[in-house]
């Protein structure tokens, strides 16, 4: 594999085409754009991913289709 | 009860005093990947609303920190994916040589041009590696991967770019192994 001294060549070529990020320093508070977004999108106070609703109604599924597997499953529990 | 606890549980003062110690931070880390500082504002406020989104899954005897960087690098990844066509590195971009005329402009545009087209993943190793010089560890845990994976990624975004500036009649030493 490459070594670094390999890559500095390249490097220098970059830096000098696309200069580190110079101003670093946040300029404003982004606080007030923060509650504008908050407002705007609220987050859902519980988020059950998808895969568990999958889960969910697979589950009922097998025990609608399949109810002689209830007492199978209530003995596993 | 603390203050990562109080923000795990919803408490949105919390959320507002975590927002106020981090953002700096966080917007930092974001335009070292973006070099836009319009961009990486709103990435800190996408970034933050993740967090707050995900706050239920934050454990509070963790490290914020280390978390809230992880989910900067993510969503500055998502610009960087979505964004590679239609937006590049801004024009007005300072340029290093401009007192110094190391290189051409025409050099420097190809050089630009073969950057933006490295897919995002090894652009995002790239800017940091090699252009930031970020130390190795402090990418891969900002990114989720391994130490080893960030040199492959930079070492295969290196060869990419070089090919690419072969093959617009830009000299660079090809001295892989």
């Amino acid at each position: 594999m490459n070594s670094e001294e390999n890559n500095l060549e390249l490097k220098d070529l970059l830096k000098q085409a696309i200069p580190p990020a110079q101003d670093k320093e946040l300029r404003r508070d982004l606080w007030p754009q923060m509650l504008r977004k908050l407002e705007e999108h609220p987050a859902p106070a519980l988020h059950v991913p998808w895969f568990d609703w999958a889960l969910a109604a697979i589950l009922c599924a097998v025990l609608v289709f399949f109810p002689g597997s209830i007492p199978a499953l209530l003995y596993h529990l | 009860m603390e203050l990562l606890e109080r923000f795990a549980s919803g408490d949105l003062e919390a959320f507002e005093a975590l927002f106020r110690q981090h953002q700096k931070e966080v917007y930092a880390w974001i335009v070292r990947i973006v070099h836009d500082s319009g961009i990486a504002e709103d990435l800190t406020v996408e970034t933050f609303w993740r967090i707050y989104k995900a706050r239920s899954r934050f454990q509070p005897e963790g490290n914020f920190r280390a978390w809230a960087r992880r989910i900067a690098t993510n969503a500055a990844f998502d610009h960087l994916r979505h964004s590679r066509r239609e937006t590049g590195l801004p024009e007005d971009l300072p340029c290093a040589d401009a007192t110094d005329p190391g290189i051409r402009r025409e050099t420097r545009d190809r050089i630009r041009e073969a950057f933006q087209e490295l897919p995002a993943k090894y652009r995002l190793v790239a800017t940091l590696a090699l252009i930031e010089e970020e130390p190795y560890n402090n990418i891969a845990e900002a990114a989720g991967i391994s130490v080893a994976l960030v040199k492959v990624r930079v070492f295969r975004a290196v060869r990419i770019l070089r090919k690419k500036l072969n093959s617009f009649g830009v000299e660079v030493n090809a001295n892989e192994q």
